[in-house]
């Protein structure tokens, strides 16, 4: 190969653009391998959950049957979308984390001087960060299976990968979103605090919403505009073969606003880089 | 004034063009007017201390962000309005290291031909002469982590050149590296300029680093205090050499940041 040949101009077409989120999902894939405790603390965390809480839980919270479940269920079963959608929550404000440790350590900068379009640049990263998480998932589900928590048929195991997609989409969405308004990296505790553990716990992840409204009507219409109750329950029914509708139309409508305000805060001639400076 | 820039002979379009850049962040002032041009196939040196508006210029040319007002080009095209175009023709080293330390160096490399839309086999052949050129061929299977501050650097800069850039920046490139590293640093950056025909843009606060005849500019505060040859600026301010020129030009400030 000669100069000549190096210096050829291309434009940057929809190959091109291929290539580029290609090479993204591959290198966020390949960082995740490599940091193997954030693999581990991502399949342990559920598993506390399942192994500890759902088995303490087990005869005290009974659930009775309700969609998608046509029988009783243990509560191991019911609790199983809810901590898979958790999975997807962590690893979206993880991603939304590794941007800002990105954008201070210039990697973020590296990204962003790619002559794809941002908002292209910005999905890729999402997609990236929502097939991670969907490794995590299934191999959080191989664990699973083995305590005996599996779906009514092997289809299961392949009805859930759109709905995971979707909703790993929108967490990685909003975790971008928080990324563009976090100034500083010390800010993940008050993620956790202010953003993981509220949309975990008002949702229906860990009981339903019938058994909240009982207990306490205000925390069931928390739960109820909780966008994250909506990734439990896609992600419940796909497990089982259905869609659920309406959680698909929320979780697919709170992806486009989430990304959409992402691709306004990154946007180079207004939004948060500009205002905080380089 | 773009259909004008597109007709006119390659050879009299700057590599680089900033003009009457200005940028506020709120009340504070981190680029006044700032104009200058660039020719292909030259060095230039931006000289600044640090707080200079250095990091704010490059963030525009870059497209991190837009100024308030005026315009950057690159080769003619307007980074704010083709920054595709713009930014296929610019090559950046940032200041702060950005090569993944997990990743092997090919690995780095192939992410960012990706990342420029270039295949994997093409980017593995350019990566093979591009780190031949910053004379690491050997080390491409090694992982970033095991190379030193200085590799790391050439690692970057073979990285930068991997599609065939006209431009490139370099934001204090030689920071935290030894007397040798640097020299090193600057030989090859040097070399790019003679043997390629590539326009440099270097960001330094490192007198040392200029020669005679290098294109200088100076800025502070945010302002284009000195703008050409640095023999022209030592004789126009009647100083020994161009660190004494910098002094006098910027009153002896040790602070260079806001008033």
């Amino acid at each position: 190969m000669n100069e000549a040949v190096l210096a050829t101009e291309r434009p940057f077409g929809w190959t091109q653009r291929l290539i580029c989120l290609y090479g993204i999902v591959w290198r966020e894939s390949l960082r995740f391998l490599h940091q193997r405790e954030r693999f581990i603390s991502a399949l342990v965390r559920p598993m506390v959950w399942l192994f500890i809480f759902a088995a303490g839980f087990r005869q005290t919270l009974g659930v009775s049957i309700m969609p998608p479940y046509d029988t009783y269920v243990l509560y191991e079963v019911y609790i199983t979308p809810g901590l898979i959608a958790m999975i997807q929550l962590f690893n979206g404000m993880q991603s939304s984390l590794s941007m800002v440790y990105d954008r201070e350590m210039g990697s973020m900068r590296m990204l962003l001087v790619s002559p794809a379009p941002r908002w292209f640049l910005l999905t890729s990263k999402l997609i990236a960060g929502a097939a991670v998480s969907i490794l995590q998932v299934y191999a959080f589900l191989v664990v699973a299976y083995f305590w005996e928590i599996e779906p009514p048929t092997w289809w299961g195991y392949l009805t859930v990968l759109p709905a995971l997609a979707l909703s790993g989409l929108m967490l990685g969405a909003l975790g971008m979103l928080l990324s563009s308004l976090i100034r500083q990296l010390e800010n993940f505790a008050g993620v956790m605090n202010f953003v993981i553990f509220p949309m975990f716990f008002a949702s229906s992840a860990l009981y339903p919403l019938w058994r909240v409204q009982q207990g306490s009507p205000w925390l069931a219409t928390v739960c109820a505009l909780n966008p994250f109750t909506y990734s439990v329950e896609l992600i419940r029914f796909a497990f089982y073969q259905q869609v659920n509708w309406l959680a698909l139309a929320v979780v697919a409508g709170c992806t486009v606003v989430f990304l959409g305000g992402a691709v306004i805060a990154y946007d180079p001639a207004r939004g948060m880089l500009m205002r905080r400076g380089g | 004034m773009t259909a004008f820039a597109e007709a006119t002979p390659k050879a009299t379009i700057s590599a680089l063009s900033v003009e009457n850049v200005s940028h506020t962040y709120g009340a504070r002032v981190a680029l006044n007017d700032v104009s200058f041009a660039i020719a292909p196939a030259s060095f230039t040196v931006l000289l600044g201390l640090n707080g200079a508006g250095k990091s704010t210029l490059f963030s525009v040319i870059t497209h991190l962000y837009v100024s308030r007002s005026g315009t950057v080009s690159i080769f003619g095209r307007d980074v704010a309005r083709e920054s595709g175009a713009a930014l296929a023709r610019l090559g950046v080293v940032f200041q702060q290291r950005t090569l993944d330390p997990d990743l092997s160096v090919a690995q780095n490399l192939a992410y960012h031909g990706a990342l420029h839309g270039l295949g994997r086999r093409e980017t593995r052949a350019r990566g093979a002469i591009q780190l031949a050129r910053v004379g690491l061929a050997d080390r491409a299977s090694d992982k970033a982590r095991f190379l030193s501050g200085g590799q790391m650097r050439r690692v970057e800069i073979a990285r930068s050149l991997l599609h065939s850039p006209r431009m490139l920046l370099l934001d204090e490139p030689t920071a935290g590296l030894d007397i040798k590293a640097r020299a090193g640093i600057l030989e090859v950056v040097r070399g790019l300029v003679a043997d390629q025909g590539i326009g440099v843009l270097w960001a330094t606060h490192l007198v040392d680093e200029i020669r005679d005849d290098d294109h200088v500019i100076v800025l502070h505060r945010g302002r284009v205090l000195a703008d050409g040859s640095s023999r022209s600026i030592i004789s126009a301010t009647g100083a020994r050499s161009i660190g004494e020129a910098f002094t006098s030009l910027t009153g002896g400030d040790e602070e260079g940041g806001e008033r």
